[in-house]
């Protein structure tokens, strides 16, 4: 699991297309998301027009892990795309189906609010601190993706969650453009 | 609200399943799964009120299978958005029957805040074309088998007397076997 801390705002980038191109890269046919205002304009609304990619707008989501669940009796890879506070809501469903199942079920946080440069341990936000500890209490993998430069990791770290049958998380750090 | 008796309701079904997967939960798994044990069965579990999204996923990558999913009131009430989300997503294959006995009945018995939920009304507004009340027999086993083959997204309301408050083998309908069976049979 990697969490490298960033002590001050590079002034670097993360390109939402190399990250659409990444999952992609690794198989992945769906994507299952409530809206975060984090990732809307980068990620969500290329992937909203993208003709390779399922959108699947759900109303929770918590409603996203069943969906992914089902979808691997298909064979399908999905994404899940939400928000830090989605994450938290969804808590009980990601124990109960992606954990205790030991389902591949790949998913994308993104940290609203955090201070662009900062490493989400030494955000002012409280929201943004808790999410990389609760996702090593419930023995997730999880990898920080702030630059592009960490976006490489993200097609090994699917492929490796299916080989395994095993979750994974990427905590989208700053907002991809 | 009339009521029907659930295990009649299940053993009607019973003569009616065939090739589809039948995803159910709680109360209904209980008795359908010591009814019906097949590969094809998906015993939702995990976090309450995911069995539609389960069946959901299900039947998106699995277009050319019907997917039907035994719900129960308490456990549709925990997941109310699925409506919407399975209306929006209009999957042809996807049939979602709630059991609707007005109770938790699987965490004690204890009732809804409000039994008397119009469900189909939420179904309707939700965006689902072919929403169904049973609330007798003779319609229930008149009916059901016309609205198991119906193009879907399909949801019916089948209002039924609670069950037996009496322990149920979860540790044998859980077992990752049993997901695997699944797995293989879908690939065969």
């Amino acid at each position: 699991m990697n969490a490298p801390t960033k002590a001050a705002d590079t002034g670097g980038t993360l390109s939402g297309a190399k990250i659409i191109a990444a999952v992609k890269a690794a198989g992945v046919s769906h994507v299952l998301s409530v809206p975060d205002l984090h990732t809307a304009k980068g990620l969500l609304a290329p992937i909203a027009v993208d003709k390779e990619l399922q959108l699947v707008r759900v109303c929770k989501e918590d409603e996203t892990l069943g969906i992914a669940a089902g979808l691997l009796y298909g064979d399908k890879r999905s994404l899940i795309l939400i928000q830090y506070t989605g994450f938290l809501y969804a808590i009980n469903a990601i124990r109960g189906v992606a954990c205790e199942q030991k389902l591949p079920i790949v998913m994308m946080i993104g940290l609203l609010g955090k201070e662009p440069g900062v490493a989400p341990k030494d955000s002012k936000r409280f929201g943004s601190r808790l999410i990389q500890p609760m996702l090593d209490t419930l023995g997730i993998d999880h990898h920080y993706i702030d630059l592009d430069e960490d976006v490489r990791l993200i097609e090994p770290a699917i492929n490796k969650a299916h080989e395994t049958s095993r979750p994974v998380a990427f905590v989208i750090g700053r907002r991809p453009v | 609200m009339t009521m029907m008796n659930r295990t009649k309701c299940l053993e009607i079904l019973k003569r009616h399943i065939a090739d589809e997967i039948v995803i159910s939960s709680y109360s209904t798994a209980s008795e359908w799964v010591e009814m019906s044990d097949r590969a094809l069965n998906y015993y939702s579990h995990g976090a309450m009120g995911l069995g539609s999204s389960h069946g959901l996923g299900m039947a998106l990558a699995l277009p050319h299978k019907r997917v039907v999913v035994f719900d129960g009131d308490g456990s549709l009430l925990m997941n109310l958005g699925t409506l919407v989300t399975i209306a929006a997503a209009a999957p042809k294959n996807l049939v979602h029957l709630c059991f609707h006995n007005g109770t938790y009945e699987a965490n004690g018995g204890h009732p809804l805040p409000k039994r008397d939920v119009d469900f189909c009304g939420m179904a309707r507004s939700a965006g689902i074309k072919q929403v169904h009340l049973l609330d007798n027999m003779a319609n229930f086993e008149q009916q059901i088998g016309g609205i198991l083959k119906q193009e879907g997204p399909v949801f019916a309301d089948i209002h039924v007397e609670t069950g037996p408050i009496t322990p149920r083998a979860y540790d044998d309908m859980y077992k990752p076997e049993r997901r695997q069976k699944l797995r293989e049979a879908l690939k065969a």
